[in-house]
């Protein structure tokens, strides 16, 4: 496809130049530009944390820049709310959706803008308007279902519906496949191509590269609040981009990281006689039967088997998965979220209940524990959602330090607040937590520092086996950098590790062996010295996993 | 509440933090900003439209206001019967903050009053008389506690087990707990002709007016002191021991308190059974220090304005404290401000106190907004 020329006489869909915005003293966008054509598919990427969604919530009229210009279809809107941005065109499809489940499909779409006959809801013709609109735009969903029966990738179409109803010509959305299945994705590409096509621009913000190639015409690279590069898909290269998104050359273990699936794939270079799930399981097997590794008995393991576990949508969200994670060993697992990682990590640690299988941690059978007997035993848990499960944001820091430990820090059940001062002291200090006032309630804290008193609380505890669910989302470099460091140096120690990450990357830099997990199951482990990209890509999307091969 | 530049009297020492663990006097000073203004504002606002009612009856709010005051704090007999009526208050106040503080809105402090009041005199009525005093008044005490804890544990179990929201389930036993109560003392305990048992053979307590006369002929009675220890007991519960620890780690994120090994289901149990106990614990004052028996219908909606009180009192046990007293103060002074405007005016005042506090407090705002997600989800 051709790029409109940059020539002043065709209109400029967003430019905004020069945005800076802070949050308290974190500046998320310092000089932030964007430049978009209509009738682009423009792709916004960049690490967590680089300040695109902050951009796009701008764009959108959520909140005014500090300072910058934003100009849509050639005129000046700075500042502006998101109604005048509805009105305008814009609609900002959000990671989290924001639909009744109650209503139907239809109801959702209309909502706020509800077809109405002498003043009572016309719901016939809500269903034909929407229905329309599926048609045109090919997002097809039954505009007579609940939204509560949607699946995930449904739910995600009748938001982009919706913002189309409401007149939206330039689409906003963030981080858009975070959920979705791989066939999911494709579809969402097709639609979004079709909407380019019908005349609408639409801006996809993602840190996945392999997305980026696959769909967008332009793309704009952010890091740390600011523009890098803004080029032509077609003139750049996953690694291109994966260094300017760093801002180095990726000298993580995996060295051209991100670019999963960019280039076609290779044949895979392994093949398994039988289905990938044996190999998996067999492999996983030697540790267990004490061959392979020298493994000293007193080491500490995390033994599981056969585990299943339920979510509320599917009754085996993770279906039937074995593995040993040996101490002195970080055993990482790859995957695209949503396929079982959370409900498995929260069953390892206590906060889901398996409805068969066991859990062995050492030799102690921890399947029926709760979460106390867990931690006496030596587990550690850094959850993937701090805001949610690994901090209490009111609570002070020095209180957010214990959390989990409090039996311990406890006096006939009354609280120790000397010994839980001088471990706030110790820890704030040893972990670097600033501002180093373990009074200040963590509310207050950057998600860097929040981040940095989970690790610090979960990582000086008298722990054995670790599980480490996306330690450094939402965190800045130079954290991520200390938080890879403290793990590497729990596994010298002689720690098992379980690590689950979004981020390949991470999980290639980390490991020493890599389970991919998809549609609940382990497809692929494979030790590092096997493990690249382009393998665990095609088992991470499901290509490699289902057919035992590639095409 | 953002942080505004209000000029607070500045903290004690300018000179600067050590870096130990201490509160900064950033974060002590809108703590405390964030406490207390809502209620003045509150207290602002009731005013204003106090005055504009008052002028709607031809009245001058000024002379209103003196015998509002007169009739309350201004005479020893006044007095009394505010603290009389503020030491009920406290107990169930207290209940209702206990509650929120656990995310649990405890509606049900009513009946839990009232089959603390009848434990308490079902105890007095066992005992023999001529008990000492120094047993039988812990023994009724005790057993008003139990009597409001068995009716509290109800919805906390019913919710750990079932979820069944508590909401509902305390609005429903409310009903169900004293028309039993009411049926029990009609049909088999009632003093002929009358709808209270008989009175009391031990574990009666004894009035301030025993001691100091300037009190006579007003109900205060030395439950109060029980009531301030009860108070002082709560905010040690929470704030240093480990059960509180964990029981406001679930009111503010119970996922964050589960992953912190915390049974959740656990503490909402206790934290229910705790409030009931504090809010049967106001039936002390009715029964064991002013009537010496059960009557009927004796709680008269101090259950609910407990409700009021722990939400103007920003569920602190101070504040608890003080917010009773307001509350006590705004009831009593009605009967005393009725010859000039009806008493119905100082509801009106309390009801926009509370209006007035209830949108203002961050703890109630997170409680609408999670049920009403929990509606949508």
């Amino acid at each position: 496809m051709t790029l409109p020329p940059a020539s002043p006489a065709i209109a400029r869909a967003i430019a905004a130049v020069g945005v800076v915005k802070h949050f308290g003293s974190v500046a998320a966008n310092r000089g932030a530009t964007l430049d978009v054509a209509p009738r682009e598919i423009h792709a916004l990427v960049g690490e967590n944390g680089a300040g695109k969604s902050t951009l796009m919530r701008i764009v959108s009229g959520m909140f005014p820049p500090d300072a910058g210009t934003i100009h849509v279809n050639d005129r000046d809107v700075t500042g502006w709310t998101t109604d005048a941005a509805i009105a305008a065109g814009v609609g900002m499809v959000h990671q989290h959706f924001m639909l009744v489940p109650t209503l139907t499909v239809a109801e959702n779409i209309v909502l706020g803008h509800e077809p109405s006959r002498r003043g009572v809801f016309d719901r016939a013709r809500a269903v034909k308007d929407v229905e329309a609109l599926t048609e045109r735009t090919g997002l097809r969903v039954d505009a007579n279902r609940r939204v509560s029966s949607l699946s995930v990738g449904e739910a995600q179409r009748v938001e982009i519906l919706r913002t189309i109803f409401r007149g939206a010509r330039i689409l906003l959305l963030d981080e858009p496949t975070a959920v979705l299945s791989p066939p999911e994705i494709h579809d969402l590409w097709r639609i979004l191509r079709r909407l380019r096509d019908d005349g609408a621009t639409v801006v996809l913000i993602t840190h996945k590269l392999d997305e980026v190639m696959d769909v967008s015409d332009m793309v704009t690279v952010m890091r740390q609040g600011e523009t890098i590069v803004r080029t032509p898909t077609r003139d750049t290269t996953p690694a291109a981009l994966a260094r300017a998104m760093v801002g180095r050359e990726v000298a993580l273990a995996g060295a051209t990281a991100v670019a999963v699936g960019a280039a076609p794939a290779a044949p895979i270079p392994f093949n398994p006689a039988g289905t990938t799930q044996n190999r998996a399981i067999s492999r996983d097997a030697t540790p267990l039967s004490g061959g392979v590794r020298a493994v000293s008995p007193s080491a500490p393991t995390l033994t599981v088997r056969d585990l299943v576990v339920p979510s509320a949508r599917n009754v085996r969200a993770v279906d039937g998965v074995t593995f040993t994670a040996i101490g002195g060993e970080i055993f990482g697992i790859a995957g695209v979220e949503g396929n079982g990682q959370t409900e498995l990590i929260e069953a390892l640690a206590g906060l889901r209940r398996a409805t068969s299988g066991s859990i062995h941690l050492g030799a102690h059978d921890i399947t029926r524990d709760p979460v106390r007997t867990r931690v006496d035993h030596g587990l550690s848990h850094v959850p993937e959602d701090r805001h949610r499960r690994g901090l209490i944001l009111e609570y002070s820091i020095a209180d957010n330090l214990v959390l989990g430990a409090q039996h311990q820090y406890s006096r006939r059940g009354v609280m120790d607040r000397d010994r839980i001062a001088a471990n706030a002291t110790e820890r704030v200090a040893a972990f670097d937590i600033r501002p180093p006032d373990a009074s200040l309630p963590a509310r207050a804290l950057s998600g860097g520092n929040q981040q940095k008193i989970v690790i610090a609380r979960e990582m000086k505890r008298n722990f054995s086996v670790l599980l480490a669910a996306q330690p450094t989302r939402g965190v800045d470099v130079g954290a991520i950098e200390q938080i890879h460091d403290r793990l590497r140096a729990a596994r010298a120690e002689g720690k098992a590790i379980v690590l689950v990450s979004a981020e390949l990357s991470e999980v290639m830099a980390l490991s020493d062996r890599i389970a991919v997990m998809y549609g609940g199951r382990f497809v692929a482990v494979v030790t590092r010295a096997e493990a690249t990209e382009e393998i665990l890509g095609r088992y991470m999307t499901g290509a490699a996993g289902t057919a035992g091969g590639a095409t | 509440m953002s942080t505004s530049a209000t000029p607070l009297p500045p903290a004690a020492s300018a000179a600067p933090q050590p870096p130990r663990p201490v509160a900064g006097q950033r974060g002590m000073r809108s703590a405390l900003e964030e406490a207390l203004l809502p209620p003045l504002v509150a207290l602002l606002i009731a005013l204003v439209v106090g005055d504009i009612l008052i002028l709607t009856f031809g009245e001058s709010p000024r002379q209103v206001y003196r015998l509002l005051i007169e009739g309350t704090w201004g005479n020893p007999y006044g007095l009394g019967q505010v603290l009389f009526k503020a030491t009920t208050l406290i107990f169930t106040g207290l209940a209702v903050s206990l509650g929120l503080r656990a995310g649990l809105f405890n509606i049900g402090a009513e009946s839990q009053l009232a089959a603390g009041g009848f434990a308490a005199a079902v105890a007095g009525l066992t005992l023999a008389a001529g008990t000492p005093a120094i047993i039988a008044i812990p023994l009724c005490i005790l057993a008003a506690a139990a009597g409001g804890a068995a009716v509290g544990a109800i919805p906390g179990v019913l919710k750990a087990r079932f979820g069944a929201h508590e909401v509902i389930v305390t609005i429903m036993l409310n009903f169900i707990v004293l028309a039993f109560l009411n049926w029990i003392v009609a049909a088999r305990m009632a003093v002929p002709e009358t709808l209270h048992t008989a009175e009391m053979r031990a574990g009666t307590v004894p009035r301030l007016a025993d001691s100091m006369g300037a009190f006579h002929g007003s109900a205060a009675n030395w439950t109060i002191l029980v009531a301030l220890a009860a108070a002082g007991l709560v905010w040690w519960y929470l704030e240093r021991t480990r059960a509180g620890y964990e029981l406001r780690a679930v009111g503010l994120q119970p996922d964050a308190a589960e992953y912190g090994g915390v049974r959740v289901g656990g503490v909402w149990i206790r934290a229910m059974m705790f409030a009931g106990a504090l809010a049967g614990l106001g039936g002390i004052n009715q029964v064991l220090g002013y009537k010496h028996y059960y009557e009927d219908a004796f709680t008269g909606g101090a259950g609910f304005l407990g409700i009021a009180v722990a939400l103007v009192g920003r569920n602190h046990p101070l504040g608890v404290v003080l917010a009773a007293l307001f509350f006590a103060t705004l009831s009593q002074g009605g009967l005393a401000i009725h010859a000039l405007v009806p008493k119905q005016m100082v509801e009106v005042l309390q009801g926009i106190v509370i209006l007035a506090v209830a949108t203002s407090v961050p703890e109630v705002r997170r409680l609408l907004r999670e049920s009403a997600a929990r509606g949508v989800r």
